[in-house]
Parts: C-alpha cells; sequence; structure tokens
C-alpha cells in the first residue's frame, strides 16, 4: 500500500454563529450580509433576539466559509456595503472576529460590529486584541441602552462605565461610529435622560450617526418559545412624535 | 431642410425612414436630478379628476362602463369623442378609442363569438346583424383556428398543458414605431410603402410574395385611414409635427390607430420618450414652451394610455386579470456609443406617477444598467417605493442583441422598434409535462366520458415503482418534452398563420419595415416547480400515491432538498437545465414565416389558471393550487432573503430566454431602510448587484402584506382607489383583481425586516 504524505492541519478558530442575514439594509453604510453570533450577557429586558443568548447551541463555522457565502453578494454592496457582525454580542468572541475581519480585510470587504460594548475593558487581554480589531474595523454600530448606570443595570443587568468607556476609547482612537438608542416607553425615553445621554454623545468626536430605534413587541414570541416570560407585557412601541423628540434631542437639534 | 425638422441634426434620417439615427443624431442627455420637474396644471387636475370619477362608475357597473352593440370598430367608426365634452379644450392630446371615455369597442375580427361573448357578461347585446355577417358571410380567426385544429390540438388545450393561446383572444405584441408618424408625416410613409410595393418580388407569384404584396396594400390603406382619422379631430397629419405638441399629437394619432383596430393582448406603446425630449427640448430653446407646459403635454399623453381599454372575455380575464392592456413605454438604457439615454423627458413620464398618482397604465418601464445616471437611478427608485408602479429591465443583456432603439412589446419582451414584430405564444406546462413523464401521458385531473384518465401525451410507459428515480423520471421527461415542444410549435404556427390571414395587424404593420424580422415566443409556465420537483426526486425521497386507475395524483416527499431561490447551484443548474433543453427542443420544428424561435419564462398573472389545471407536484405544492409566477421562485421556498433569491433568477442565462424571464419581488419599506432617502438609496444597491450579474427583469412592489389584506377587505377605503402593484410583467389595481388573485399576491413571499 502506498502511504499518503498528509501534512497536519491546525485547527481553525471557528465562530459560535445564530444565523445569517443576505440582505441587511439598515446595520451600516449600503446593503450588508449580516453574521449574528451567539451568546450575549446582557438580558436587556426588551431584548428582541433572546435566542441569541446562549452560546451553547450554535453553528461552528470557520471565517473563511463565512466569508465564501458573504461573497456571493458582492456585486450589492456597491456604495459602501459590505459585512456587518451582530448578535448576540459579538465581542465575546472577539478571537473568531479578529481572524474573520483579517481575512475580510484580505478580501477588500468592508466591516462593522453591531455592539453595545459590553465586553470592553482597557485590561488584559482583551485590550491588546480590541485594538488589533478596531485596525480591521470600519465603523461600528455602538447601542447606548441608558446612560445611568443604575437604570442601565436594572434594564440589562449590567451598569454601563465600561460601555461608556468604550465609546471615548474609540472616540480617542478617531474611529467612526453610529450611535444608537432603543426607546422603550417607560423605560429609556424621558427627556432628562436623553439630555445626559446627548451631553456625553458631545464630548465624543467621531460620532457620525445617531439612530434611534424605536422598541417594537416583534420579538416578544421568542421569549414565549424558550418558556420566558416577557417582561415588557403591554408595553406599546412609542408614538411617532416620542421618536421624533428622542431624535431630536440626541441630535442636538 | 424641411422647415418641422428645423434644428435638427443629422442625415441619414432624412433620406430614408431611420428614427434611431434621428434621435442618436439630436437627443440631449440629461444627468441632474429632479428639479425641474412642474406639478400638474389646473387642466390636467381637472380632467384626471373627471376620469377618476369615470373609473369608479366603471368599477361600480362591475369593470366595464359601456359596451359598443352597433358599430364595428375601424379608424373611422366614430366621430370625435373627449374625455368630457365640457372640457374638450383642456385636452392638450385629442383623441379616444370609441366615442365616448372608457367605452369598450366592438371588434369581431378576432373572433365573433368572442366579442359578442364580452359584451354579453356585461350585460350588453350585440345587434344579431353581426352574427350573420360575421358566421356566414366572412370567417374570423378564432373560427378559421379551429376549423384547422387537429384533435390532439384539443385535446391539449383541454387539460392546459398549454393554456393562454392566442386562438380567442388578438395576439397583440406588435409595436408599430409610432414616432415615424410624427418625424415624416403620413403622407411620406405612404410614399415609402408604394416603393415597396412597386419592388415586392422577382415576379413569380409565390405564395409568400402574394401575401406579403397584399399586406403591405392593405398597409397604404390604414395609413390612409390614419389621416382621416386625425381629420375627425381636425389634424393634417399628412407633413411632419411642427412642434412638440403636434409630435405627442401626431404619435398618439399613431398608436391611437392601433387601438381602434387591434384588441391584441399586448398593445404596446414603446420608446418614445427620448424621442418626444427631442421635440420639448427644441421648443424650449425656442422659448415657444414652458416646463410646465411641456410636463402637461406629457401627463395628457399618459391620461390618454390609462384609457385605453378592450372588451374582454371572462377566460381573458382569469388569464391576465386586472384589465390590462400593456400599454408599455421605456425610458433610459445606454446608446451603443456608450452616451446615456436619460432624457428630461424620462423624468417627465415617471413624473405622471406623482402629478397624477399610482396607475398601472402605461407600463413604464426602465430600461436599467448601473452606468445610468446615480440621479436618474435614485428617481426611479423614490417612484419605485412610493408608487410600486414602474418595472426594471436589464439593459446591459438586452442591447447586445436588441441595439439601442428596443421597445418592449408586451410586458417585458423586447423587439427593435420598426423592424421586427413577435408571435406571441402563451406558454407550455413543464409542470403538468413532468407529471405526464410520471403517467405515461395520461392527464393527472382531466377525465373521458367513460371516467378515465385522458391519454394527452404519447402512450409511453408509465412509471410504476413506488418511490421515483431521478434518471428514470429525466429520461421519460426528456420524452415527454420532445412531444411537447413539437406540439406546441405546430399549434403556434397555425394560430399566426390564421391571425395573419383573417385579423391582420395592417396599421402597425404600416409603421414597420416592410422587411421585418419576427420572432416566434414561446413560453414556460410552472418553473420552479419543476425545478424543486426534480431536487425532492434527486436529493429527498419520493413516493407516489397511486389512484385506482394506477395514475400518480399525490406526492409523499420525506427529506430535506434544495430549492430554486436560495442561490444554491444544486437547485439553479436545474433550472438552467430545464430552459436550454426546452429551448433546444423548440429550436428543431420549422416555424411560421421563419421566424426565430425564442422563449420565456413569464407567467403574467396566469400561473394561477396553470396551477388550477395542474396535480399535486413532488416539491409539496398541492394539487389546483396557484404556481409561482414567471420565473419568481416558489412560494415558502426563499429561505435565505431577498438577495439570494435575486441570485438565483439571475443565473438564468437571457439568451436562451431571450423572450423574458420575470421577476416578481415584494418588500417591507422597513426591510429597506427607515426613510425614503435610505430606501432609495438601498433599492438602488439591489438592482445595481442585480442587474451587474445579468438578470433580465424585476418587478419592485414596495409595500407590507397588511396593507394587501386591508385593502382585499376594505376595498371600498379611497386610498385604495388607485393602489397599484406589480405583478408577472405588468401592473395592476389591486382591487381589480379577483378574489383568488388576491389570494395568491398575498400569499407569496414579502421580503420583511428581521
Amino acid at each position: 500500500m502506498e502511504m499518503e504524505e498528509k501534512l497536519i492541519e491546525p485547527v481553525e478558530i471557528r465562530g459560535r454563529i445564530h444565523s445569517t442575514e443576505s440582505f441587511g439594509s439598515v446595520d451600516g453604510p449600503g446593503v450588508r450580509y449580516i453574521i449574528f453570533l451567539k451568546g450575549c450577557n446582557l438580558r436587556c429586558r426588551y431584548c428582541h433576539n433572546p435566542d441569541t443568548w446562549d452560546p451553547e447551541t450554535a453553528d461552528l463555522r470557520t471565517a473563511g466559509e463565512i466569508l465564501d457565502v458573504a461573497e456571493r453578494y458582492h456585486s450589492y454592496w456597491r456604495n459602501g456595503g459590505g459585512i456587518t457582525v451582530s448578535g448576540g454580542e459579538p465581542l465575546l468572541q472577539i478571537d473568531f472576529l479578529l481572524e474573520l475581519f483579517r481575512q475580510a480585510k484580505e478580501r477588500g470587504i468592508n466591516t462593522c460590529i453591531d455592539t453595545a460594548l459590553q465586553p470592553f475593558t482597557r485590561e488584559e487581554p482583551f485590550f491588546s486584541k480590541f485594538a488589533v480589531l478596531m485596525q480591521l474595523t470600519d465603523l461600528l454600530l455602538v447601542d447606548i441602552k441608558h446612560i445611568d448606570p443604575e437604570a442601565q443595570k436594572k434594564l440589562t443587568g449590567y451598569t454601563n462605565e465600561n460601555m461608556l468607556d468604550g465609546m471615548r476609547y474609540l472616540s480617542e482612537i478617531k474611529k467612526p461610529i453610529w450611535i444608537r438608542h432603543v426607546l422603550v416607553p417607560g423605560y429609556t425615553d424621558d427627556d432628562d435622560a436623553l439630555k445626559r445621554t446627548r451631553a456625553f454623545i458631545e464630548t465624543l468626536d467621531n460620532v457620525e450617526k445617531i439612530e434611534v430605534l424605536p422598541y417594537h413587541t416583534l420579538g416578544a414570541y421568542k421569549w414565549k418559545e424558550l418558556g420566558r416570560e416577557y417582561p415588557l407585557e403591554g408595553v406599546e412601541p412609542p408614538t411617532k412624535e416620542r421618536v421624533a423628540n428622542a431624535e431630536r434631542i440626541l441630535r442636538g437639534e | 431642410m424641411r422647415n418641422e425638422w428645423r434644428g435638427f441634426k443629422g442625415t441619414h434620417w432624412t433620406n430614408d425612414i431611420n428614427v434611431r439615427d434621428f434621435i442618436q443624431s439630436n437627443y440631449t442627455p440629461y444627468d441632474g436630478g429632479e428639479e425641474f420637474l412642474a406639478g400638474p396644471t389646473e387642466a390636467t387636475d381637472k380632467l384626471w379628476g373627471r376620469l377618476q370619477e369615470l373609473q369608479k362608475e366603471e368599477r361600480a357597473k362591475g369593470g366595464v362602463l359601456e359596451c359598443e352593440t352597433e358599430v364595428v370598430s375601424s379608424l373611422t367608426a366614430y366621430g370625435p369623442g373627449y374625455i368630457d365634452e365640457s372640457m374638450k379644450d383642456l385636452e392638450q392630446v385629442v383623441g379616444i378609442q370609441t366615442d365616448k371615455p372608457l367605452k369598450r369597442a366592438f371588434m369581431p375580427y378576432g373572433g365573433i363569438k368572442m366579442a359578442q361573448q364580452a359584451a354579453e357578461t356585461y350585460g350588453y347585446n350585440v345587434n344579431k346583424k353581426y352574427d350573420q355577417i360575421f358566421n356566414e358571410y366572412h370567417k374570423t380567426h378564432n373560427q378559421a383556428v379551429f376549423d384547422a385544429y387537429t384533435d390532439e390540438m384539443k385535446v391539449a388545450r383541454h387539460t392546459h398543458i398549454i393554456t393562454g393561446l392566442p386562438d380567442t383572444y388578438g395576439r397583440g405584441r406588435i409595436v408599430g414605431d409610432y414616432r415615424r408618424v410624427a418625424l415624416y408625416g403620413v403622407d411620406y410613409l405612404i410614399e415609402k410603402k408604394k416603393d415597396d410595393l412597386q419592388v415586392l418580388g422577382h415576379g413569380d407569384m409565390t405564395e409568400n410574395i402574394i401575401r406579403q404584396r397584399e399586406e403591405v396594400a392593405d398597409q397604404i390603406k390604414a395609413l390612409k385611414g390614419l389621416k382621416e382619422m386625425a381629420q375627425i379631430y381636425g389634424y393634417d397629419i399628412s407633413g411632419p409635427a411642427k412642434n412638440a405638441k403636434e409630435a405627442v399629437q401626431w404619435l398618439y394619432f399613431g398608436y391611437l390607430s392601433a387601438v381602434k383596430t387591434q384588441n391584441g393582448a399586448a398593445m404596446s406603446v414603446g420608446r418614445i420618450s427620448t424621442f418626444l425630449d427631442i421635440y420639448i427640448n427644441r421648443d424650449l430653446t425656442e422659448g415657444t414652451i414652458t416646463e410646465s407646459e411641456a410636463q402637461e403635454l406629457i401627463d395628457h399623453l399618459v391620461l390618454k394610455f390609462r384609457m385605453v381599454k378592450f372588451a374582454r372575455i371572462p377566460s381573458y380575464n382569469q388569464l391576465f386579470s386586472g384589465d390590462p392592456v400593456w400599454a408599455t413605454l421605456e425610458m433610459a438604457g445606454i446608446g451603443m456609443d456608450g452616451r446615456h439615454m436619460v432624457t428630461k423627458n424620462d423624468y417627465r413620464f415617471l413624473h405622471t406617477l406623482e402629478n397624477m398618482g399610482p396607475s398601472p397604465e402605461p407600463n413604464l418601464t426602465v430600461l436599467y444598467s448601473s452606468a445610468l445616471p446615480e440621479n436618474f437611478k435614485k428617481y426611479a427608485a423614490k417612484i419605485s417605493v412610493t408608487t410600486s408602479s414602474i418595472q426594471y429591465e436589464n439593459d446591459d443583456v438586452m442591447k447586445p442583441i436588441w441595439g439601442d432603439d428596443y421597445s418592449i412589446c408586451c410586458c417585458v419582451s423586447a423587439t427593435e422598434t420598426g423592424k421586427e414584430i413577435q408571435f406571441f405564444g402563451a406558454r407550455a406546462n413543464l409542470a403538468k409535462a413532468l407529471l405526464y413523464a410520471i403517467n405515461g401521458g395520461k392527464d393527472e385531473k382531466h377525465l373521458d366520458k367513460a371516467g378515465k384518465h385522458m391519454q394527452c401525451g404519447p402512450e409511453i410507459a408509465p412509471i410504476t415503482s413506488e418511490y421515483l428515480d431521478y434518471d428514470e423520471v429525466i429520461k421519460k421527461y426528456d420524452l415527454m418534452l420532445d412531444w411537447l415542444a413539437g406540439l406546441y410549435v405546430n399549434i403556434l404556427n397555425l394560430i399566426h398563420y390564421m391571425h395573419d390571414k383573417y385579423y391582420y395587424e395592417a396599421s402597425e404593420m404600416a409603421l414597420i419595415d416592410t422587411d421585418v424580422r419576427r420572432t416566434f415566443a414561446t413560453g414556460i409556465a410552472g418553473f420552479s416547480h419543476v425545478i424543486d420537483s426534480l431536487c425532492a426526486i434527486k436529493y429527498a425521497k419520493v413516493k407516489c400515491i397511486r389512484d385506482d386507475q394506477g395514475v400518480v395524483t399525490g406526492f409523499e416527499t420525506t427529506g430535506d432538498f434544495p430549492r430554486y431561490g436560495n442561490d444554491d447551484d444544486r437547485a439553479d443548474e436545474i433550472g438552467v437545465w430545464l430552459l436550454k433543453t426546452f429551448l433546444t427542443k423548440i429550436r428543431k420544428y420549422d416555424t411560421y414565416r421563419n421566424s426565430e424561435p425564442t422563449t420565456s419564462i413569464l407567467t403574467i398573472t396566469s400561473n394561477v389558471v396553470y396551477g388550477k389545471a395542474t396535480g399535486a407536484t413532488p416539491d409539496g405544492r398541492e394539487a389546483y393550487k396557484p404556481f409561482a409566477p414567471g420565473a419568481s421562485p416558489s412560494y415558502g421556498a426563499e429561505k435565505n432573503g431577498l438577495l439570494a433569491s435575486l441570485n438565483s433568477v439571475a443565473k438564468i442565462p437571457y439568451e436562451f430566454a431571450l423572450d423574458g424571464i420575470s421577476n416578481t419581488q415584494t418588500i417591507n419599506p422597513t426591510a429597506l431602510g427607515h426613510d425614503l432617502d435610505e430606501q432609495k438609496t438601498n433599492l438602488v444597491n439591489v438592482m445595481d448587484g442585480y442587474f451587474d450579474r445579468g438578470a433580465h427583469h424585476l418587478n419592485v412592489n414596495i409595500f407590507g402584506i397588511e396593507k394587501l389584506k386591508d385593502a382585499m377587505e376594505h376595498p371600498e377605503k379611497p386610498e385604495y382607489a388607485n393602489f397599484t402593484i406589480r405583478v408577472s410583467g405588468y401592473a395592476v389595481k389591486f382591487i381589480d383583481l379577483t378574489r383568488e388573485q388576491q389570494e395568491d399576491v398575498i400569499s407569496r413571499t414579502c421580503h420583511e425586516t428581521m
């Protein structure tokens, strides 16, 4: 029998993937291929993707596998389009993100991260990895949950100091961000908190866009499917007037 | 140069009929935005207001306002007619089909039976004398076709393996070059046709020469009739048009002559936008017209196109729901020299949908290329987002085949303007053919008088195994497609022979070169279901359920299989194979008048009728349920979102489906972006990406399912009076669809936001 000579291949890092979407039109510039990663520590009471929290049950895929599929949509990416990694909280899989974006940049693909910056810290080993990742990232969509640390803790289970610090860091390195704020009546829509959020935004000089995302109930059924009680039962989406009001305040208009 | 041509450049077009050369020598590309556009004038508001009242009355009367019962339609059958006699001075463009607005003409030549039946459906009775005239003294097209049909052809019609054939209605799809009337005047056109007649043939009177000589003589007669028709409205159109107003009017008279004499399934207007811009531009330069007056001219021309109506029979309405006439009209495109052909007039035509609200007619079609000016792409996208009334076709794939002066002659099919015509040929039901392959040519639905399944296809050995084997199915399917292609071509040959003989389109052909090229347009129905069914057989397990006669009437499919519409090559390659196989078989046969065989994947709204006649298929589609329309993926098959679906359709090679590949997509506005600005930018991104991949056509609907459901339940709400949606290849007012078709539209995939 002839022996076949084989080199031993290293195990490639795999991401824990919840799902993908070929046509993302609101998560970054242009048309975007969106990769939803699994795992999130936050427990936002209005979360519309609670099925992404648990990191265990996930598809395991390599960066190359994902990009091969994403590139099938290359022709739609003309006006700044590309890929957006969302979640879950994508920064929980920072090693995978590094590999994914390194390969994306080799292929000339625009990269974007949709994050709440919950894992951000200036401690090692995270910080150095994050600094490298930022060199491979074109834009971040950063979610400000609540400007008040305690109010945010009630809303999400975590206070916000490190997340706000993450935004300051991004401002220091001049990494462009779009700020997003989910407007939940009775939770995140009082004018005082919005004005304080505005004051914080004014300290940053990397903000390209500020978006108010009206709370919606489309994710409520997922809570029930997961056997959880929906914490915001009975809360209605905000009125158009309230959304416009929040936009006005957050944009400093 | 003649005074009417003052300021125009170029020479070829002055020595010969050559509208393309005139356009290329004189048009002004426009790169700017929509800022210059003017709103509706008071006259436009009044006339459109009156027409909407009439349309409301029409709807209240069950879809038809009035039917002619006494007068046979012709160029000169009626005196002048107006939208409203008391406002006739407001009409910048005059002329209607009969003596009253929206009144449907009596057109018996296609088939006296149908003309009578159409009137009766709406409570009118055609004068009895016509019964005798058109049955005893003279024959009509429909009768002639049925006289010559073989038994096999009649059975194939009955089982609907071939259906929607233009044997009970006018074939249409012939676009006269109506611009010629404006540029040259009718006298010159007559002179040229007389010259042609002089030299036609070499003296030997073969059947072809005799026929052609008679046809050209008919064309000359039609041109004389056209002049008389214009005179009834007080216009002398023997010479060229002197200004924009005359150019619009002359051109419209040309079109009117077609719709007064033919009730073809599709009566397209053609590529007139850039042409008319040249006249408007000259008047603007000469200071004889303002932008507001220019827009008014276009608005009023479009008003007239919105009024074109025909008396149709119920079976026609089932095939082509919503009372369409396919007054298709093109904008944009790129010239052979690389200059884009967007003019201010392209904006004006799109702007009619803002000035007068959404409308299914005319069927406004943007000849798309990612190389069109960004401003224009965004404006068109904006009109799509706000009205869902326009469609897009890929100029980049059509231009190499048809040049830069083609018109869309129906929903999506191109023909070179004034040089080519098409023999329209409906569709063959390839999903049913697959069932015939399994059942040895027996029809799974239709029974004979003895209660046995009809033997429609050739009696090849049926498949007897419990589970279907891919290779065995393909072998038998190939045999069945051979038979179907042959029968199909022969039926069409017969129909078009008779149409030429008994219902020749003299008015349209008079505006087309005598030495005309012809295409022979076959079509495919059930495309997605054949692909998914073959995938099911290949990749999953398909068990046959047989009835007591041993005929397979149902399937149990277990296991996963790839489906068309997910950018999965395993499925999409079967689609490409199917198309190429079918067209190759069609090409083997002789086609009438040496026409060039083409095919389409385009069903209009007949996907419902085809589905109704077809038993369950292995892909899981239940018996008698609608097919997916055109080349669109099956309902519920798309699992990977809009772009994956578009990628699948874009893989179908246009070169093998020159008659068109129709794709309809409905996108929820919120899935396109938060606001109009984002939505139009993203729609442009989607279309750039889709058409750059070589796709042919896209119908874009931008609305949510909730709106459709509400419109179905509350059609009386004023906001739904003009609510227009795109279906396969054309647009309709949603409330004019049958309930069945409304439900079909609602059940189709809508790409929602996540």
